[in-house]
C-alpha cells in the first residue's frame, strides 16, 4: 500500500476512508458485544435455576404449598372434587382467556394443580383460596382467578401460566 | 471553548437547538475547527490516550458494580465470580485491573512530556495545577480500587496507607479511626472505598472538562514552545489531530491488549489472590507499582511525620512548578542544561520506583534518600537556578519555520525514545514482583506447560488425571471453594459432559437444609453445588494439621510466586512467561528431602522441603509412587502426579485462560488492521498539510 498523491486519486483516497471507517465501526459494535451481554444470567444463576423435584405427600386435599424455583413462586394445590367440578363447569369460550382445566392440568392428576403464583397484570402475588372463584385473588388490583388458575375478572389479561413440570412417580413432581 | 464560533447550522431542526443551547457550536469550535499547532508530536496525543482509558474505566467499573459486593465476607468471592462466572466477566476485570496501570503510564508520560516542553509556563499554569489535581484524584482512585478485592495487599495496602494520616500531630489517630469507621480497616472502610471509588472518576471527568477548558483558552503548547502566530502555524483540529490522536490511540490499544489478554497478573501481586487475612501480615507489603517512587520517599525519612509530609511534598510541589521555573524558553529542545537535567530526574524517578519495591535495608536506604534529595532538589535547587544562569539556543520564529526546519530527520528520535521509555517502564513496573526477595526459598526450576504462551491450552488428559489426584489426596486436606461441579463440563475445562459432571457431583455427600423440620441435613451433590471442604471451619482445620491452616487451593497457582530479578522479568514481558505460580507448586510437591542438611533445626511437628519459604512446611510429604491409579497408562510417579494436579489447579486458578487467549489473538488480530488503515489514513489526511 504504497501512498500516491491524493488530489490525483479520489477513488483510492475514498476507498482508505471508508475502509477505515468501517473497521473502526465494526471494532467499536464487537466491543459492545461483552458490555452488554454481562447482564445476562451469569454461570452460577442458570446453575441455580435447575429443575427442583417437589414431594407432594404431605399435601392433604384442599391445601396448597408454595415452592420456589429461579426465584419465582410456584403455586402446588391439591384440589377437591368441588374445586375441579366448578374448574369444569364453565363455557371455555366465556373465559377472558379462554383455555380448557384439562389442558393446564396433567393427564389422570386432575387433582394437582401447579401454576406459577405471579399475577399476569404487573407481577404481584396472588393470595390462594381466595375471590368468588375460591381460586387466586390478587389483592394489588383486584384480579380474581378461579380453581383451575384461570383470569375471571380484574385486569390481569392472562391465566396464571403453568410451568413446565412432569410425574416423576405419583406423588413427586420434578419443576423444570 | 475559544470564542464564539461560526459555526451554522444548515438543518431546520439543528438550527433550531442551536438558537436555544449553542452546543453544537460550542463543539464545532472546540473539536473541529480548534486550531492546533502544526507541530505537534506522538508525545501530545496522550492526552487522548487518557481521556480514552478514563472512559474505559468508567464503563468497565461502573459494569463490575454490577456485580461487586463491598462486604468484608464477600468481596473476595464476588470478584471471582465475576471472573468466573459473569459472561465476560474475567475481559472486564482485566481491562479495569490493566486498565488502571494503563492510566497511570499514560499520565506519567503526559506528565513528562509537560514537563519537558515547558507546558506548565505562562499562560498555561492553572491548565498545568489542574493536571496535578487530576494526578492527585487518580491517585486517590487508584488507591481505593486496589482495596476492593480485598484480597491480603488490599487489606494491608489499605491499612498502611490510612496509617499514613497517623502522623499527623494531636489528631492522627482520631482521623484514622473515622477514615476507618472502626477501631481497625473493617466493613465500614470496605463500604466506604466502594462508595468513593465509585465517585471519584465522575469528579477526575468534572476537573478533565476544566482541564480542557483551560487547554482550549491558552492553545496548546507545542514541540518548539513558541505561541502560533498566523494561520500557517496550525492546522484545524479536525481531521489533523482528530486523526493523528485516533492512530496513537490504536496503538496504546495494541499494547493495552497485551497486558489484558496474555499478561493480566503481570503488574498485580500474587499476594493479593489471597483472601484478607487481618491476623497475617504479608512478608514484603509492596503498593502498586505507580506508587513506588513515593513510596521510597517515605520510607527514606526516617521520621514518621517528616517521611510523610515528603511523600506528599514530592506530589505537591508540582503545583508550584511554574513558579520554580522561570525561564522564559519553554521547550527543552532549545534548553541544552535544563535537557540534562530533565533526563537525569527521569532517571530518578526510575530509579526511586524501583528502590520503592525493595526492602528497606542497607544500601536501599541510603541509595533512597540521596535519590530522595534528588527529587527535591531538581525543583528548589537545579530549576531556579537554570533558569538564572543558563543561556538559551534560539527558537524558532514561528511554528511554521519550524516544520520547516526539520521536515528530513523525522521521527527517528521519536522512536528510539518510545523503546527507551518501554523498557524503563518495564523495569519500572517489574521491580514489584523484585520485590518479594527469596528468603531461604530455593527458585523452583521452570518447566514446560501446556498452558503456557499465547497459543497456550489445557491438556484434557492431565485435567482429569490432576482432578483424580486432588480428590483422592489433596482433598482430604485442602478445599476447593471456588468450583463447582459444573465447572467440570464448561468449555476449555477438563471435557467432561454435563452428564458426567452430574453424576462426579453425585458421589459426594453435600450438607443443605434446613429442611421444613428445621433441620439440615445430607444429599447426593448436584452440578451447581461447590467442592465440599474437608474441615467446617478454619479452627477445625488447624486442629486437625498441627496448627497450619491448609489452603484452599482454588486459586493457590496465581497466589504464589517467587522473584525473576532482573533482566528476566522485562524478558517475561516479551515471552508471556508467568508460571511461577505452577513451577513453585509442582517442586513443593517433589521439593521433600528425607534428613535436613546438618545445623537446620527442623521444628517439632514438620517437614524439610527444598521450595519452601523458611523450608519448615507442616504438610507432610503428599504424594508416593503409584498412590493414585491412573486408568489411561500414564506414569503413575510423583513427578507425573505434580505435573497433572499442577495443570488442573491452573485451570482450578483460571477457567477461562483459553478463551481469554483465544479473544486476544482475534484482538490483536483486528488491532493490528485498524492501526494500519488508521496510519495510513492519517497519513494521506496530513500530506495536505505540508
Ligand atoms: S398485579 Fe395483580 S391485579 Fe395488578
Amino acid at each position: 500500500m504504497t501512498t500516491a498523491s491524493s488530489p490525483d486519486h479520489p477513488t483510492r483516497r475514498d476507498f482508505l476512508f471508508v475502509a477505515t471507517g468501517s473497521v473502526a465501526a465494526v471494532g467499536a459494535a464487537a466491543a459492545l458485544v461483552p458490555l452488554v451481554l454481562q447482564m445476562n444470567p451469569d454461570a452460577s444463576t442458570i446453575a441455580a435455576g435447575a429443575p427442583i423435584e417437589v414431594d407432594l405427600t404431605p399435601i392433604a386435599e384442599g391445601q396448597d404449598i408454595k415452592v420456589f424455583w429461579r426465584g419465582k413462586p410456584i403455586f402446588v394445590s391439591h384440589r377437591t372434587k368441588k374445586q375441579i367440578e366448578d374448574a369444569r363447569n364453565v363455557t371455555v369460550a366465556s373465559l377472558p382467556d379462554p383455555e380448557s382445566d384439562d389442558a393446564r392440568v396433567k393427564p389422570g392428576k386432575d387433582q394437582w394443580l401447579v401454576v406459577i403464583g405471579i399475577c399476569t397484570h404487573l407481577g404481584c402475588i396472588p393470595i390462594a383460596h381466595e375471590g368468588q372463584y375460591d381460586g387466586f385473588f390478587c389483592p394489588c388490583h383486584g384480579s380474581v382467578y378461579d380453581t383451575s388458575g384461570r383470569i375471571r375478572s380484574g385486569p390481569a389479561p392472562t391465566n396464571l401460566p403453568v410451568p413446565p413440570y412432569q410425574f416423576v412417580s405419583d406423588t413427586k413432581i420434578q419443576i423444570g | 471553548m475559544s470564542g464564539p464560533s461560526d459555526y451554522q447550522p444548515t438543518n431546520p431542526a439543528l438550527k433550531w437547538i442551536e438558537r436555544r443551547l449553542p452546543i453544537l457550536g460550542l463543539m464545532h469550535s472546540s473539536f473541529v475547527a480548534y486550531p492546533t499547532p502544526r507541530n505537534l508530536n506522538y508525545w501530545w496525543t496522550f492526552g487522548a490516550i487518557l481521556s480514552m482509558m478514563l472512559a474505559l474505566q468508567i464503563v468497565t467499573g461502573v459494569i463490575m458494580a454490577m456485580h461487586y459486593t463491598p462486604h468484608v465476607d464477600m468481596a473476595f468471592k464476588s470478584v471471582e465470580s465475576i471472573v468466573r462466572d459473569v459472561n465476560y466477566g474475567w475481559l472486564l476485570r482485566n481491562m479495569h485491573a490493566s486498565g488502571a496501570s494503563m492510566f497511570f503510564i499514560a499520565v506519567y508520560i503526559h506528565m513528562f512530556r509537560g514537563l519537558y516542553y515547558g507546558s506548565y509556563k505562562e499562560p498555561r499554569e492553572i491548565l498545568w495545577i489542574l493536571g496535578v489535581i487530576i494526578y492527585l484524584l487518580m491517585m486517590a482512585t487508584g488507591f481505593m480500587g486496589y482495596v476492593l478485592p480485598w484480597g491480603q495487599m488490599s487489606f494491608w495496602g489499605d491499612t498502611v496507607i490510612t496509617n499514613l494520616f497517623s502522623a499527623i500531630p494531636y489528631v492522627g489517630d482520631s482521623i484514622v479511626t473515622l477514615l476507618w469507621g472502626g477501631y481497625s480497616v473493617g466493613n465500614p472502610t470496605l463500604n466506604r472505598f466502594f462508595s468513593l471509588h465509585y465517585l471519584l472518576p465522575f469528579v477526575i471527568a468534572g476537573v478533565v472538562v476544566l482541564h480542557v477548558w483551560a487547554l482550549h483558552v491558552a492553545g496548546q503548547n507545542n514541540p518548539a514552545g513558541v505561541e502560533p502566530k498566523t494561520e500557517k502555524d496550525t492546522v484545524p483540529f479536525t481531521p489533523y489531530a482528530t486523526m493523528k490522536d485516533a492512530f496513537g490511540v490504536s496503538c496504546f490499544l495494541l499494547f493495552f491488549a497485551w497486558f489484558i489478554f496474555y499478561m493480566p497478573n503481570y503488574l498485580g501481586d500474587a499476594e493479593n489472590y489471597i483472601p484478607a487475612n487481618p491476623g497475617v501480615t504479608p512478608a514484603h507489603i509492596v503498593p502498586e507499582w505507580y506508587y513506588l517512587p513515593f513510596y521510597a520517599i517515605l520510607r527514606s525519612i526516617p521520621d514518621k511525620l517528616a517521611g510523610v509530609v515528603a511523600m506528599f511534598g514530592a506530589i505537591l510541589i508540582l503545583a508550584f512548578l511554574p513558579w520554580l521555573d522561570s525561564a522564559k524558553t519553554k521547550s527543552s529542545k532549545y534548553r541544552p542544561l535544563a535537557k540534562q537535567f530533565f533526563w537525569i530526574f527521569v532517571v530518578v524517578c526510575l530509579l526511586l520506583g524501583w528502590l520503592g519495591g525493595k526492602p528497606a535495608e542497607g544500601i536501599y536506604v541510603i541509595a533512597g534518600r540521596v535519590l530522595t534529595f534528588c527529587y527535591f532538589a531538581y525543583f528548589l535547587i537545579v530549576l531556579p537556578v537554570l533558569s538564572r544562569i543558563e543561556t538559551p539556543r534560539p527558537v524558532p520564529n514561528s511554528i511554521a519555520d519550524d516544520v520547516l526546519a526539520k521536515t528530513g530527520s523525522k521521527s527517528t528520535p521519536m522512536v528510539s525514545s518510545v523503546i527507551a521509555l518501554a523498557v524503563a517502564g518495564a523495569l519500572f513496573a517489574g521491580s514489584v514482583q523484585d520485590a518479594r526477595a527469596a528468603e531461604g526459598q530455593e527458585i523452583p526450576p521452570s518447566q514446560k506447560w501446556s498452558f503456557a504462551g499465547p497459543f497456550g491450552t489445557f491438556d484434557r488428559g492431565a485435567l482429569q488425571r490432576g482432578l483424580k489426584v486432588y480428590k483422592e489426596v489433596c482433598a482430604s486436606c485442602h478445599s476447593l471453594s471456588y468450583v463447582a461441579f459444573r465447572n467440570l463440563a464448561d468449555a476449555g475445562g477438563p471435557g467432561f459432559s454435563p452428564a458426567q459432571a452430574a453424576a462426579f457431583a453425585a458421589e459426594y455427600q453435600i450438607k443443605d437444609g434446613p429442611n421444613d423440620a428445621g433441620d439440615m441435613f445430607e444429599r447426593p451433590g448436584r452440578p451447581a453445588d461447590y467442592f465440599p471442604s474437608p474441615f467446617p471451619n478454619e479452627q477445625a482445620a488447624r486442629a486437625a494439621n498441627g496448627g497450619a491452616y491448609p489452603p484452599d487451593l482454588s486459586l493457590i497457582n496465581k497466589a504464589r510466586s517467587y522473584p525473576r530479578g532482573f533482566p528476566m522479568f522485562i524478558v517475561d514481558l516479551f515471552t508471556q512467561f508467568q508460571e511461577q505460580g505452577p513451577n513453585y507448586v509442582s517442586a513443593l510437591m517433589q521439593g521433600y528431602v528425607e534428613t535436613p542438611p546438618a545445623g537446620f533445626a527442623l521444628p517439632e511437628g514438620s517437614y524439610y522441603n527444598k521450595y519452601f519459604p523458611g523450608h519448615a512446611i507442616k504438610m507432610p510429604n503428599p504424594l508416593s509412587d503409584g498412590q493414585v491409579t491412573y486408568d489411561d497408562g500414564s506414569p503413575a510417579t510423583v513427578a507425573q502426579y505434580s505435573k497433572d494436579v499442577t495443570t488442573f489447579l491452573m485451570w482450578t486458578a483460571e477457567p477461562h485462560m483459553e478463551a481469554r487467549k483465544k479473544l486476544g489473538l482475534q484482538v490483536f488480530v483486528f488491532l493490528i488492521l485498524l492501526t494500519g488503515l488508521l496510519y495510513f489514513t492519517k497519513k494521506k489526511i496530513w500530506a495536505d498539510a505540508h
